[in-house]
């Protein structure tokens, strides 16, 4: 496939097609209430009769002002309000926040803390995933793996109400360790739990890898070459499907992933069925790391050094972990006073999203929406 | 008059009423078979919502009278009771005629299928030929109720569903004709198009045709299973009510009853499909085994089943009266429940006391009244064996993209089919 | 139905109230004839024509034909009117709604299917009293439909077309051909319309 070009659009929707009504090409607008858009994503699809010959994705429906609000908080106020651009996935999204600041601040969370943080956010990613596996087989007209990952889901979402009070926006970490302390029975709720999981996921595998209709949605389907992937900043289980080993996790390891031995999964051609083994190869690594933090979780305090009132010297930083979805990094600006000068969020679905135009082109109509399930997007975080 | 009633029940020729020229009792058995055909499609819904609901880890409906049983009654009322809207710039009259005609196709099959050596309401000479002539008509009603709403996305989608229709009934034709290739093997009289004549010769020759010049009846009968799934637009092959699609399918702008009329023509046409696969390759309404377990002991043993099926429902629905708790919201549904428990052990006891009646193979009225409950209820327990493969298949699979499921039909389908067929006529002809 | 098999069918149908049903099927036939071509709206003609076609089987079936009523329903009525409906369907219909709906010869066609008609009519008239042909002997008028068998319209094609008891039947050195002729008509058609193979 060619590389992306640079035009702003690629649609031309100023000047319509003057030949509209005696060709097959046709603008269809797709969105933003859909039941396959994973949220309020609008979509505007230049057909020629079924093939799609572009798209332009229109945003902004979801948008809050995350980031302006995080100039009129201090840092501490403004942890619980990233819960909730990918709210799905949390806990990633506070992980990120707290260590961006603790390195302006210079601090470091404890061990203990460290070990925690790592458990809760590979149970998010596992949550994430399954919401993203119901989601997606939903979209391609499998009806029922929705409700086996939501059920299964259930018992990660208790751990969390357990831990920390709340289920989908958990507030779980704080600037400089974890506030709460790992409740009585914890570990023994982390290892049913691994002892759990793994039949489970052998349950969505049966009901969907070597399924021949499964197959033939989704091989060859949204295919993304290695060069396009990293020529648009795709990060994620999209990168790591089209062949590029890059984990953060790995390559610029962070909290105590460099104490855990795990594989980053790849694949091969870069399509949809791709990226679902890669993210249901993900699930099980997830598994490995926990089973070896929940062993070994040292003692300790859970807070570090970090003085009552947050007040990072002057300076930038950005910081960027490996979330479910790809690297979510934070820039974070202070000068110097308790409320951040600047926040930038790089939510790694609005990234991705960019991707879906070079995807999806000539490709059917019915790929289009297995394509946008496939790169795992969250509304909340591409608008914030 | 009351002689003219009664004569049907007197004669003594195994004769459809079409056949012996008794209307009355030919219109008696068209309004049996309507009836029973919608009751067929209310318990339908039931099972449908409450087997897709288990599948998916979760109850169904359990409101609506005690374990949802009163749903599909409150669903009917509903529709019933919707605002009628038609779109303003379609056309009235089609738009009104397109579910009619999907439904006079989907409940003219029931004409020819014989749920009993007598009882079909006509036994037809073609009746093979009649079934597809007349499910083929069933597509014009879908195309129309597409171009009637004047409206893109149902026009396509219309347009869609009827293109995989045409195509699989090339597929389903050509499997058909296959099994019709096997009825002419008779020791006696040749091959026959007639329904109760296909099940008749599989009697004959002591086989199912599922079964026979194996493995090219049970072929032939999976390429009809596969392809009267998507003759009647059902999950995988479901694109034209996918909700996820851009085109919601030839029926978005229909509301109410007259969304309901298609989806009884649909329930209906699942039905009917299901009953040709039966009577073609499965034996219609043969019990298991009758030639090579026919004992005298063997048929009372069979014709212990129907009472026997219907004590097992009553008892599920005792331990669901049981099982409920026991808590003052639940009195009425636990009475509910007790009084259809009730229903159902009255049917059982019915059943059984005429299965012991009649146990001797005289001609009283006993006796044929249970060789007439045994041939329908063999009949209906394939078609719901049928019926429960359709509610799997759609909480199991994906459901294909338009261009693999016309590829599919032509590609695959078509020369297996054509294949089997020749086959079989070679062996055929070997054979005898 | 296989006569061997269920003795009571030889004794072969008894048609009942024939005249009724057959001035109710082709008034229908013609009425819904003369709705084809004067509906301004294609789509109504295309379902006029429909109903035209499926009383024309019913009086096949008054003939003792089921087999060709059965024929004519799966293949007129359920293929080609499909495929009629589709590419009205898929042609813009706004412009031969403005149309006029009878051109401007119509009375040179209607004084053609008046002069067809005189020409029915008096051969019916004057024929009715000879019984033979004068020129060749035969009978002019066929019997009355003689109470058939159900079995042998189906059966009696089926010997025609491909023979009975080791003869080879009248049609089925015709039947080929004809079948070779629609193979070579549906490569044509995929040939024309595929940009490449």
């Amino acid at each position: 496939m060619s590389s992306p070009t640079n035009d702003r659009s690629n649609l031309d929707l100023e000047t319509p097609d003057k030949t509209y009504l005696d060709s097959n090409e046709l603008i269809i607008n797709m969105g933003p209430q859909h039941p396959a858009t994973h949220g309020v994503l609008r979509v505007i699809l230049k057909l020629d009769g079924e093939k799609v010959l572009g798209t332009e994705c229109v945003i902004g429906y979801l948008h809050r002002g995350v980031e302006k609000i995080a100039e009129n908080r201090t840092y501490t106020m403004f942890n619980p309000y990233v819960d909730r651009m990918d709210y799905v996935a949390a806990v990633s999204n506070g992980l990120g926040y707290c260590e961006a600041v603790e390195k302006l601040l210079n601090v470091e969370a404890p061990p203990r803390a460290k070990y925690i943080r790592v458990i809760l956010t590979e149970l998010n990613r596992i949550a994430s995933h399954q919401l993203w596996l119901g989601t997606h087989a939903l979209d391609i007209g499998a009806m029922t793996p929705l409700f086996y990952t939501f059920r299964d889901r259930e018992e990660i979402l208790k751990i969390f109400e357990k831990y920390c009070g709340a289920r989908l926006t958990t507030h779980a970490f704080r600037i400089g360790g974890c506030q709460y302390e790992t409740y009585a029975g914890f570990e023994k709720d982390v290892k049913n739990f691994l002892a759990f999981f793994p039949p489970k996921i052998d349950e969505y595998e049966a009901l969907l890898t070597t399924n021949r209709i499964w197959l033939e949605r989704t091989k060859k389907v949204g295919v993304i070459s290695r060069a396009d992937c990293i020529a648009l900043g795709v990060t994620g289980p999209v990168l790591r499907a089209s062949g590029v080993k890059w984990d953060l996790r790995k390559a610029q390891p962070y909290e105590a992933y460099s104490d855990f031995d795990f594989e980053i999964p790849t694949g091969e051609n870069g399509d949809t069925y791709d990226r679902y083994m890669v993210r249901m190869i993900e699930m099980r690594q997830s598994l490995r790391i926990i089973e070896q933090a929940v062993n070994g979780i040292p003692e300790g305090p859970i807070m570090g050094k970090v003085p009552k009132v947050v007040k990072p010297p002057v300076g930038e930083i950005y910081h960027s972990i490996e979330a479910p979805k790809g690297e979510l990094g934070y820039f974070i600006v202070s000068d110097g006073s308790t409320q951040p000068y600047r926040v930038r969020v790089r939510p790694p679905s609005f990234v991705n999203l960019q991707a879906l135009d070079v995807m999806v082109r000539g490709l059917l109509v019915a790929d289009v929406v297995a394509v946008i399930g496939t790169l795992d997007i969250v509304l909340g975080e591409v608008d914030r | 008059m009351p002689n003219f009633i009664m004569s049907f029940l007197d004669s003594k020729a195994a004769v459809t009423p079409g056949a012996a020229g008794n209307q009355f009792w030919a219109l008696m058995y068209v309004l049996i078979i309507f009836a029973g055909v919608s009751v067929a499609v209310i318990c339908m819904n039931w099972i449908e919502r409450k087997a897709l609901a288990h599948f998916q880890v979760r109850l169904g409906p359990m409101r609506v009278g005690p374990h949802g049983l009163l749903q599909p009654i409150a669903d009917a009322l509903k529709l019933m009771l919707k605002e009628d809207i038609i779109p303003a710039e379609a056309d009235q009259f089609v738009f009104w005629v397109a579910p009619l005609i999907g439904l006079l196709a989907a409940f003219t099959v029931y004409t020819v299928i014989p749920f009993g050596p007598s009882q079909a309401v006509s036994d037809m000479n073609i009746g093979i030929l009649f079934m597809l002539g007349v499910s083929s008509l069933g597509v014009l009603g879908i195309v129309v109720a597409g171009w009637a709403s004047n409206s893109h996305y149902p026009l396509i989608g219309a347009l869609r569903s009827s293109a995989q229709m045409v195509s699989y009934e090339v597929a389903m034709g050509l499997a058909v004709v296959s099994a019709i290739l096997m009825t002419s093997l008779n020791t006696s009289g040749t091959g026959t198009l007639s329904m109760i004549g296909i099940v008749q010769a599989q009697q004959q020759q002591g086989i199912w045709f599922i079964f026979k010049f194996f493995p090219l009846g049970l072929i032939a009968f999976a390429i009809f299973a596969i392809a009267m799934v998507a003759e009647v637009n059902r999950a995988p092959f479901d694109l034209a009510e996918a909700e996820s699609e851009l085109t919601a399918g030839f029926h978005t702008e229909y509301s109410g009853l007259r969304w309901s009329l298609f989806m009884l023509a649909e329930y209906a046409a699942m039905i009917a499909v299901s009953s040709i696969a039966v009577t073609l390759w499965l034996g219609g309404w043969m019990r298991p085994f009758p030639n090579l377990l026919h004992a005298a002991a063997w048929d009372f043993i069979f014709s212990l089943f129907p009472g026997l099926t219907f004590g097992g429902l009553a008892a599920i629905a005792l331990i669901g009266t049981a099982r409920m708790p026991a808590h003052s919201f639940f009195k009425i549904q636990r009475a509910g429940l007790a009084v259809f428990a009730g229903l159902l052990g009255f049917i059982a006891l019915l059943l059984l006391a005429i299965a012991v009646a009649g146990r001797s193979a005289d001609a009283s009225l006993a006796a044929r009244f249970n060789e007439g409950i045994g041939y329908v209820y063999w009949f209906v327990l394939k078609v719901a064996v049928f019926m429960y493969l359709f509610i799997w298949y759609r909480a199991t699979w994906p459901r294909y993209r338009f261009d693999q499921l016309m590829r599919v039909g032509w590609k695959v389908l078509l020369p297996i089919s054509l294949g089997v067929l020749i086959l079989t006529a070679v062996v055929g002809v070997i054979v005898s | 139905m296989n006569p061997a098999i269920n003795s009571a069918l030889n004794a072969g149908m008894a048609p009942v109230a024939t005249p009724w049903f057959f001035y109710a099927l082709a008034g229908l036939a013609v009425a819904s004839g003369l709705a084809v071509i004067t509906r301004r709206n294609a789509v109504h003609s295309a379902l006029a024509l429909i109903v035209t076609l499926l009383s024309v089987a019913g009086l096949y079936l008054m003939l003792y034909a089921p087999f060709v009523a059965g024929v004519q329903i799966i293949v007129y009525a359920g293929g080609i009117m499909v495929l009629f409906l589709f590419v009205i369907m898929l042609v813009n219909l706004e412009r031969s709604a403005k149309d006029r709906q009878f051109n401007r010869i119509w009375p040179v066609g209607l004084a053609a299917a008046c002069a067809l008609l005189a020409l029915f009519v008096s051969v019916i008239v004057k024929g009715r009293a000879l019984l033979n042909d004068p020129m060749t002997g035969k009978a002019l008028w066929p019997d009355p439909v003689k109470k058939l068998a159900e079995s042998s319209n189906t059966q009696q094609i089926a010997n025609m077309l491909y023979g009975e008891a080791g003869k080879i039947g009248e049609y089925t050195f015709a039947f080929e051909i004809a079948s070779l002729l629609l193979l070579v008509a549906i490569l044509g058609a995929v040939i024309m319309t595929k940009k490449k193979i």
